[in-house]
Protein backbone atom coordinates (compact mmCIF):
# COMPACT_ATOMS: atom_id res chain seq x y z
CA UNK A 1 0.00 0.00 0.00
CA UNK A 2 1.45 3.37 -0.93
CA UNK A 3 1.69 6.09 1.65
CA UNK A 4 0.59 9.67 1.16
CA UNK A 5 1.87 12.61 3.22
CA UNK A 6 -0.47 15.58 3.63
CA UNK A 7 1.22 18.72 4.96
CA UNK A 8 -1.12 21.34 6.40
CA UNK A 9 -0.38 24.99 7.10
CA UNK A 10 -2.48 25.11 10.28
CA UNK A 11 -3.45 22.83 13.13
CA UNK A 12 -7.14 23.31 12.33
CA UNK A 13 -6.55 22.23 8.75
CA UNK A 14 -4.60 19.21 9.99
CA UNK A 15 -7.45 18.37 12.38
CA UNK A 16 -9.93 18.43 9.52
CA UNK A 17 -7.67 16.32 7.32
CA UNK A 18 -7.26 13.79 10.09
CA UNK A 19 -10.97 13.53 10.85
CA UNK A 20 -11.79 13.21 7.14
CA UNK A 21 -9.84 9.99 6.85
CA UNK A 22 -10.31 6.67 8.60
CA UNK A 23 -6.81 5.54 7.68
CA UNK A 24 -4.65 8.57 8.47
CA UNK A 25 -2.13 9.01 11.27
CA UNK A 26 -0.94 12.35 12.58
CA UNK A 27 2.81 12.82 12.59
CA UNK A 28 4.18 14.93 15.44
CA UNK A 29 7.86 14.28 16.11
CA UNK A 30 7.88 10.99 14.21
CA UNK A 31 8.98 8.68 17.01
CA UNK A 32 5.72 6.71 16.90
CA UNK A 33 4.46 7.02 13.33
CA UNK A 34 7.80 6.59 11.54
CA UNK A 35 8.43 3.50 13.60
CA UNK A 36 5.20 2.04 12.25
CA UNK A 37 6.20 3.09 8.73
CA UNK A 38 9.57 1.35 9.13
CA UNK A 39 7.80 -1.77 10.37
CA UNK A 40 5.64 -1.80 7.24
CA UNK A 41 2.40 -1.20 9.12
CA UNK A 42 -0.39 -1.45 6.54
CA UNK A 43 -3.18 -0.19 8.80
CA UNK A 44 -2.82 3.40 7.57
CA UNK A 45 -2.08 4.91 4.17
CA UNK A 46 -1.89 8.61 4.95
CA UNK A 47 0.30 10.73 7.21
CA UNK A 48 -1.02 14.16 8.20
CA UNK A 49 1.39 16.76 9.52
CA UNK A 50 1.46 20.51 10.05
CA UNK A 51 4.05 23.25 9.71
CA UNK A 52 2.04 25.50 12.08
CA UNK A 53 4.49 27.02 14.58
CA UNK A 54 1.63 27.40 17.08
CA UNK A 55 1.99 23.68 17.76
CA UNK A 56 5.34 24.40 19.42
CA UNK A 57 4.19 27.30 21.59
CA UNK A 58 4.67 27.34 25.36
CA UNK A 59 2.37 29.82 27.13
CA UNK A 60 2.78 30.54 30.81
CA UNK A 61 0.16 32.76 32.38
CA UNK A 62 0.21 32.96 36.16
CA UNK A 63 -0.10 29.42 37.43
CA UNK A 64 -1.37 28.04 34.11
CA UNK A 65 1.08 26.40 31.75
CA UNK A 66 -0.04 25.52 28.23
CA UNK A 67 2.15 23.29 26.12
CA UNK A 68 1.48 23.07 22.40
CA UNK A 69 1.15 19.47 21.24
CA UNK A 70 4.29 19.88 19.14
CA UNK A 71 6.44 21.03 22.06
CA UNK A 72 9.29 18.55 22.39
CA UNK A 73 10.66 16.89 25.49
CA UNK A 74 13.92 18.81 24.92
CA UNK A 75 12.03 22.11 24.92
CA UNK A 76 10.32 21.23 28.21
CA UNK A 77 13.56 20.01 29.79
CA UNK A 78 15.39 23.23 28.91
CA UNK A 79 12.67 25.74 29.78
CA UNK A 80 13.54 27.80 32.84
CA UNK A 81 9.91 28.02 34.03
CA UNK A 82 9.19 24.31 33.61
CA UNK A 83 11.72 22.98 36.07
CA UNK A 84 9.03 20.93 37.80
CA UNK A 85 8.37 19.03 34.55
CA UNK A 86 12.02 18.62 33.54
CA UNK A 87 12.62 15.25 35.28
CA UNK A 88 9.63 13.74 33.48
CA UNK A 89 10.76 15.18 30.13
CA UNK A 90 14.33 13.94 30.65
CA UNK A 91 13.05 10.46 31.46
CA UNK A 92 11.93 10.07 27.84
CA UNK A 93 14.64 8.39 25.73
CA UNK A 94 18.07 9.81 24.96
CA UNK A 95 18.81 13.33 23.67
CA UNK A 96 17.98 12.46 20.04
CA UNK A 97 14.56 11.09 20.99
CA UNK A 98 13.89 14.11 23.22
CA UNK A 99 14.63 16.47 20.31
CA UNK A 100 11.86 14.75 18.39
CA UNK A 101 9.29 13.35 20.85
CA UNK A 102 6.38 15.69 21.48
CA UNK A 103 3.95 16.35 24.29
CA UNK A 104 1.05 15.43 22.02
CA UNK A 105 2.68 12.23 20.86
CA UNK A 106 3.38 11.09 24.39
CA UNK A 107 -0.38 11.16 25.11
CA UNK A 108 -0.79 8.46 22.47
CA UNK A 109 2.29 6.38 23.23
CA UNK A 110 1.29 2.79 23.90
CA UNK A 111 2.23 0.84 27.00
CA UNK A 112 4.86 0.83 28.46
CA UNK A 113 5.67 4.29 27.08
CA UNK A 114 3.99 7.55 28.06
CA UNK A 115 5.96 8.55 31.16
CA UNK A 116 5.52 12.27 30.49
CA UNK A 117 1.77 11.75 30.30
CA UNK A 118 1.92 10.23 33.78
CA UNK A 119 3.32 13.53 35.05
CA UNK A 120 0.64 15.52 33.23
CA UNK A 121 -2.04 13.30 34.73
CA UNK A 122 -0.91 14.10 38.28
CA UNK A 123 -1.10 17.80 37.42
CA UNK A 124 -4.81 17.62 36.47
CA UNK A 125 -4.00 18.28 32.83
CA UNK A 126 -6.68 19.54 30.50
CA UNK A 127 -6.42 18.82 26.78
CA UNK A 128 -7.54 21.22 24.05
CA UNK A 129 -8.43 19.58 20.77
CA UNK A 130 -8.08 21.13 17.32
CA UNK A 131 -11.44 22.87 17.00
CA UNK A 132 -11.24 24.28 20.52
CA UNK A 133 -13.11 21.79 22.71
CA UNK A 134 -11.43 20.87 25.98
CA UNK A 135 -11.49 17.75 28.10
CA UNK A 136 -9.65 16.31 31.09
CA UNK A 137 -6.61 14.24 30.13
CA UNK A 138 -8.19 11.24 31.85
CA UNK A 139 -11.16 11.44 29.47
CA UNK A 140 -8.88 11.56 26.45
CA UNK A 141 -6.86 8.58 27.66
CA UNK A 142 -10.02 6.53 28.15
CA UNK A 143 -10.90 6.91 24.46
CA UNK A 144 -7.66 7.93 22.81
CA UNK A 145 -7.98 5.52 19.91
CA UNK A 146 -10.97 7.55 18.76
CA UNK A 147 -9.59 10.97 19.73
CA UNK A 148 -8.97 13.65 17.15
CA UNK A 149 -6.01 15.98 16.95
CA UNK A 150 -4.71 17.44 20.21
CA UNK A 151 -3.75 21.10 19.98
CA UNK A 152 -2.35 21.72 23.47
CA UNK A 153 -2.21 20.53 27.07
CA UNK A 154 -2.70 22.82 30.05
CA UNK A 155 -1.58 22.16 33.62
CA UNK A 156 -1.44 24.14 36.83
CA UNK A 157 2.07 24.91 37.93
CA UNK A 158 2.64 23.60 41.49
CA UNK A 159 2.72 26.47 43.99
CA UNK A 160 5.80 24.93 45.54
CA UNK A 161 8.02 23.08 43.01
CA UNK A 162 8.97 20.50 45.65
CA UNK A 163 5.28 19.53 45.92
CA UNK A 164 5.62 17.72 42.60
CA UNK A 165 7.66 14.55 42.37
CA UNK A 166 8.34 12.14 39.54
CA UNK A 167 10.10 8.81 39.40
CA UNK A 168 10.75 6.41 36.54
CA UNK A 169 11.83 2.88 37.35
CA UNK A 170 13.83 1.11 34.62
CA UNK A 171 16.19 -1.85 34.62
CA UNK A 172 18.67 -0.34 32.16
CA UNK A 173 20.86 2.61 33.17
CA UNK A 174 20.99 5.41 32.37
CA UNK A 175 17.95 4.99 30.12
CA UNK A 176 15.51 2.17 29.79
CA UNK A 177 11.86 1.46 29.20
CA UNK A 178 9.59 1.81 32.22
CA UNK A 179 8.92 -0.95 34.66
CA UNK A 180 6.70 1.78 36.00
CA UNK A 181 6.67 5.54 36.48
CA UNK A 182 5.04 7.47 39.28
CA UNK A 183 4.06 11.13 39.52
CA UNK A 184 2.86 12.69 42.75
CA UNK A 185 1.52 16.14 43.56
CA UNK A 186 1.68 16.57 47.33
CA UNK A 187 0.61 20.06 48.42
CA UNK A 188 0.68 20.51 52.19
CA UNK A 189 -1.20 22.76 54.59
CA UNK A 190 -0.02 22.91 58.16
CA UNK A 191 2.13 19.84 57.62
CA UNK A 192 -0.75 17.73 56.26
CA UNK A 193 -1.28 16.75 52.63
CA UNK A 194 -4.18 18.50 50.96
CA UNK A 195 -5.20 17.80 47.37
CA UNK A 196 -2.86 14.88 46.59
CA UNK A 197 -2.63 13.54 43.07
CA UNK A 198 -0.97 10.22 42.28
CA UNK A 199 -0.55 8.77 38.79
CA UNK A 200 1.17 5.66 37.48
CA UNK A 201 2.65 4.89 34.09
CA UNK A 202 3.08 1.33 32.73
CA UNK A 203 0.77 -0.09 35.40
CA UNK A 204 -2.25 -0.24 33.07
CA UNK A 205 -2.85 0.04 29.33
CA UNK A 206 -2.64 3.83 29.69
CA UNK A 207 -1.26 6.04 32.48
CA UNK A 208 -3.78 6.08 35.34
CA UNK A 209 -4.72 8.21 38.34
CA UNK A 210 -4.94 6.41 41.70
CA UNK A 211 -7.91 7.94 43.56
CA UNK A 212 -7.77 5.42 46.40
CA UNK A 213 -4.15 6.32 47.14
CA UNK A 214 -4.97 10.01 46.87
CA UNK A 215 -7.81 9.64 49.39
CA UNK A 216 -5.57 7.77 51.79
CA UNK A 217 -3.00 10.57 51.60
CA UNK A 218 -5.54 13.30 52.26
CA UNK A 219 -4.75 14.90 55.62
CA UNK A 220 -1.79 12.58 56.19
CA UNK A 221 1.73 13.62 57.07
CA UNK A 222 4.66 12.75 54.84
CA UNK A 223 6.26 10.27 57.20
CA UNK A 224 6.31 6.48 57.48
CA UNK A 225 3.18 6.31 59.64
CA UNK A 226 1.34 8.92 57.61
CA UNK A 227 1.73 7.18 54.25
CA UNK A 228 1.23 3.58 55.45
CA UNK A 229 -2.47 3.55 54.58
CA UNK A 230 -1.76 4.89 51.10
CA UNK A 231 0.95 2.27 50.52
CA UNK A 232 -1.50 -0.47 51.50
CA UNK A 233 -3.71 0.71 48.63
CA UNK A 234 -0.83 1.30 46.22
CA UNK A 235 -2.11 -1.11 43.57
CA UNK A 236 -5.85 -1.09 44.35
CA UNK A 237 -7.84 -2.06 41.28
CA UNK A 238 -4.81 -2.51 39.05
CA UNK A 239 -3.97 -5.47 36.85
CA UNK A 240 -0.63 -4.37 35.40
CA UNK A 241 0.30 -5.64 31.93
CA UNK A 242 3.02 -8.20 31.32
CA UNK A 243 5.58 -7.35 28.65
CA UNK A 244 9.26 -8.04 27.91
CA UNK A 245 10.27 -5.43 30.51
CA UNK A 246 8.40 -6.92 33.49
CA UNK A 247 5.57 -9.23 34.40
CA UNK A 248 2.35 -7.83 35.76
CA UNK A 249 3.07 -9.67 39.01
CA UNK A 250 6.46 -7.96 39.33
CA UNK A 251 4.99 -4.53 38.68
CA UNK A 252 2.31 -5.20 41.30
CA UNK A 253 4.94 -6.23 43.86
CA UNK A 254 7.37 -3.37 43.36
CA UNK A 255 4.92 -0.50 42.91
CA UNK A 256 4.41 0.03 46.68
CA UNK A 257 8.18 0.04 47.23
CA UNK A 258 8.75 2.74 44.64
CA UNK A 259 5.73 4.73 45.79
CA UNK A 260 7.16 4.72 49.32
CA UNK A 261 10.53 5.90 48.03
CA UNK A 262 8.90 8.70 46.07
CA UNK A 263 6.80 9.83 49.03
CA UNK A 264 9.48 9.56 51.71
CA UNK A 265 12.73 9.93 49.79
CA UNK A 266 15.01 7.50 47.98
CA UNK A 267 16.50 5.95 51.08
CA UNK A 268 13.12 5.12 52.65
CA UNK B 1 4.45 6.37 -6.26
CA UNK B 2 4.80 10.15 -6.47
CA UNK B 3 8.05 11.86 -5.56
CA UNK B 4 8.57 15.26 -3.97
CA UNK B 5 11.53 17.61 -4.33
CA UNK B 6 13.56 18.14 -1.16
CA UNK B 7 16.35 20.65 -0.64
CA UNK B 8 18.54 20.79 2.43
CA UNK B 9 22.11 21.49 3.50
CA UNK B 10 24.08 18.27 3.82
CA UNK B 11 27.37 18.64 5.70
CA UNK B 12 27.57 22.26 4.59
CA UNK B 13 26.67 21.66 0.93
CA UNK B 14 23.34 22.32 -0.75
CA UNK B 15 21.60 19.08 -1.69
CA UNK B 16 18.53 18.61 -3.87
CA UNK B 17 16.85 15.22 -4.20
CA UNK B 18 13.47 13.66 -4.86
CA UNK B 19 11.90 11.69 -2.03
CA UNK B 20 8.95 9.33 -1.80
CA UNK B 21 6.02 10.01 0.52
CA UNK B 22 6.84 8.47 3.86
CA UNK B 23 10.53 7.95 3.12
CA UNK B 24 12.73 8.43 6.14
CA UNK B 25 15.78 10.67 6.17
CA UNK B 26 18.24 7.84 6.75
CA UNK B 27 17.04 6.15 3.59
CA UNK B 28 17.37 9.41 1.66
CA UNK B 29 20.89 10.02 2.95
CA UNK B 30 22.03 6.53 2.05
CA UNK B 31 20.17 5.95 -1.25
CA UNK B 32 19.68 9.39 -2.76
CA UNK B 33 22.63 11.36 -1.36
CA UNK B 34 25.11 8.49 -1.15
CA UNK B 35 26.20 9.27 2.40
CA UNK B 36 26.57 5.83 3.99
CA UNK B 37 27.99 7.01 7.32
CA UNK B 38 24.70 6.93 9.27
CA UNK B 39 23.68 3.30 9.83
CA UNK B 40 20.35 1.51 9.93
CA UNK B 41 20.03 -0.44 13.16
CA UNK B 42 16.62 -1.06 14.69
CA UNK B 43 14.35 1.34 12.80
CA UNK B 44 12.51 1.89 16.07
CA UNK B 45 14.48 4.59 17.86
CA UNK B 46 16.10 2.17 20.26
CA UNK B 47 19.72 1.86 19.10
CA UNK B 48 20.82 5.37 18.07
CA UNK B 49 23.22 4.34 15.32
CA UNK B 50 21.38 6.53 12.79
CA UNK B 51 21.86 9.66 14.93
CA UNK B 52 22.51 12.80 12.89
CA UNK B 53 22.28 16.52 13.63
CA UNK B 54 19.44 18.61 12.25
CA UNK B 55 20.12 22.31 12.72
CA UNK B 56 22.69 21.27 15.30
CA UNK B 57 20.34 19.10 17.36
CA UNK B 58 20.61 15.31 17.56
CA UNK B 59 17.84 13.39 15.81
CA UNK B 60 17.29 9.82 14.76
CA UNK B 61 17.33 9.84 10.98
CA UNK B 62 15.41 6.55 10.72
CA UNK B 63 12.46 8.19 12.52
CA UNK B 64 12.70 11.51 10.69
CA UNK B 65 10.28 11.97 7.81
CA UNK B 66 12.63 13.17 5.08
CA UNK B 67 10.53 16.11 3.94
CA UNK B 68 10.60 17.65 7.44
CA UNK B 69 14.23 18.73 6.90
CA UNK B 70 13.36 20.99 3.95
CA UNK B 71 15.74 23.98 4.13
CA UNK B 72 17.50 22.68 7.22
CA UNK B 73 21.10 21.75 7.96
CA UNK B 74 21.75 18.01 8.20
CA UNK B 75 25.10 16.82 9.53
CA UNK B 76 26.42 13.28 9.56
CA UNK B 77 29.67 11.66 10.61
CA UNK B 78 30.72 12.00 6.98
CA UNK B 79 31.10 15.73 7.50
CA UNK B 80 33.17 15.64 10.68
CA UNK B 81 36.65 15.54 9.15
CA UNK B 82 38.42 18.78 8.34
CA UNK B 83 40.01 17.94 5.01
CA UNK B 84 42.22 14.94 5.75
CA UNK B 85 42.32 15.68 9.48
CA UNK B 86 40.15 13.64 11.78
CA UNK B 87 37.79 15.45 14.13
CA UNK B 88 39.15 15.31 17.72
CA UNK B 89 36.29 12.95 18.60
CA UNK B 90 37.20 10.59 15.78
CA UNK B 91 40.89 10.67 16.78
CA UNK B 92 40.02 10.02 20.42
CA UNK B 93 37.78 7.08 19.45
CA UNK B 94 40.77 5.57 17.61
CA UNK B 95 43.18 6.24 20.45
CA UNK B 96 40.87 4.67 23.04
CA UNK B 97 39.80 1.69 20.92
CA UNK B 98 36.28 3.01 21.32
CA UNK B 99 35.09 1.09 18.27
CA UNK B 100 35.10 -2.66 17.98
CA UNK B 101 32.57 -3.78 15.39
CA UNK B 102 32.03 -0.08 14.65
CA UNK B 103 28.33 -0.26 13.98
CA UNK B 104 27.36 2.11 16.79
CA UNK B 105 30.26 4.49 16.10
CA UNK B 106 28.55 6.97 13.71
CA UNK B 107 25.69 7.46 16.17
CA UNK B 108 28.02 7.70 19.14
CA UNK B 109 30.14 10.31 17.36
CA UNK B 110 27.14 12.44 16.47
CA UNK B 111 25.63 12.16 19.96
CA UNK B 112 29.00 13.22 21.39
CA UNK B 113 29.33 15.96 18.79
CA UNK B 114 25.97 17.41 19.84
CA UNK B 115 26.96 17.24 23.50
CA UNK B 116 30.30 19.03 23.06
CA UNK B 117 28.70 21.85 21.08
CA UNK B 118 26.27 22.53 23.91
CA UNK B 119 28.58 21.66 26.77
CA UNK B 120 32.31 21.84 25.92
CA UNK B 121 33.40 20.58 29.33
CA UNK B 122 31.02 17.79 30.29
CA UNK B 123 31.29 15.64 33.37
CA UNK B 124 31.45 11.87 33.05
CA UNK B 125 27.78 11.67 34.09
CA UNK B 126 26.82 14.18 31.42
CA UNK B 127 28.64 12.10 28.79
CA UNK B 128 26.79 8.99 29.97
CA UNK B 129 23.50 10.88 29.72
CA UNK B 130 24.37 12.19 26.24
CA UNK B 131 24.98 8.70 24.83
CA UNK B 132 22.10 7.20 26.83
CA UNK B 133 20.13 6.63 23.62
CA UNK B 134 22.98 4.86 21.81
CA UNK B 135 23.61 1.17 22.23
CA UNK B 136 27.05 -0.47 21.94
CA UNK B 137 27.23 -4.25 22.24
CA UNK B 138 31.04 -4.53 22.05
CA UNK B 139 33.00 -2.05 24.12
CA UNK B 140 31.19 -1.90 27.44
CA UNK B 141 30.93 1.88 26.90
CA UNK B 142 33.93 2.85 29.06
CA UNK B 143 36.35 3.45 26.13
CA UNK B 144 33.67 5.51 24.41
CA UNK B 145 33.12 7.66 27.48
CA UNK B 146 36.89 8.04 27.97
CA UNK B 147 37.30 9.06 24.33
CA UNK B 148 34.59 11.72 24.53
CA UNK B 149 36.07 13.17 27.70
CA UNK B 150 39.55 13.25 26.14
CA UNK B 151 38.22 14.91 22.99
CA UNK B 152 36.45 17.50 25.13
CA UNK B 153 39.72 18.26 26.90
CA UNK B 154 41.67 18.56 23.64
CA UNK B 155 39.02 20.74 22.03
CA UNK B 156 39.05 23.03 25.07
CA UNK B 157 42.86 23.26 24.89
CA UNK B 158 42.62 24.25 21.23
CA UNK B 159 39.99 26.83 22.08
CA UNK B 160 41.80 28.38 25.02
CA UNK B 161 45.37 27.15 24.62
Amino acid sequence: MSLQVTTCASLDEAGRALSASQTAKYLGGGTLVMRWVNEGDQSFNEIVRTTDSAAQRIDISGERVTLGAGVTMAMVAEHRDLVFLAPAARSVGGPAIRTMATVGGNLFAHHPYGDFTTALLALDAEVTMAGGQTQPLETLLAQRDRAGLVMSVTVNRPRNPSDFRFSKVARVKPKGISVLSIAALLPQQGGAISGARIAYGAMAPTPVRMPSVEQALEGARLDAAGVSSALARATDGLDPPTDPIATGWYRQEVAPVHLRRLLLGDSA
Amino acid sequence: MSKKPLQFIHNGRAEAVFVEDGQNLLDVLRREVGDLTAKYGCGQGACGTCTILVDGQPQLSCLTLAETVEGKSVETTGGMMDGSELHPLQAAFMDHFAAQCGYCTPGMLMAANALLRQNPNPSRDEVVEAIGGNICRCTGYQPIIDAILEAAGKMSQRRYG
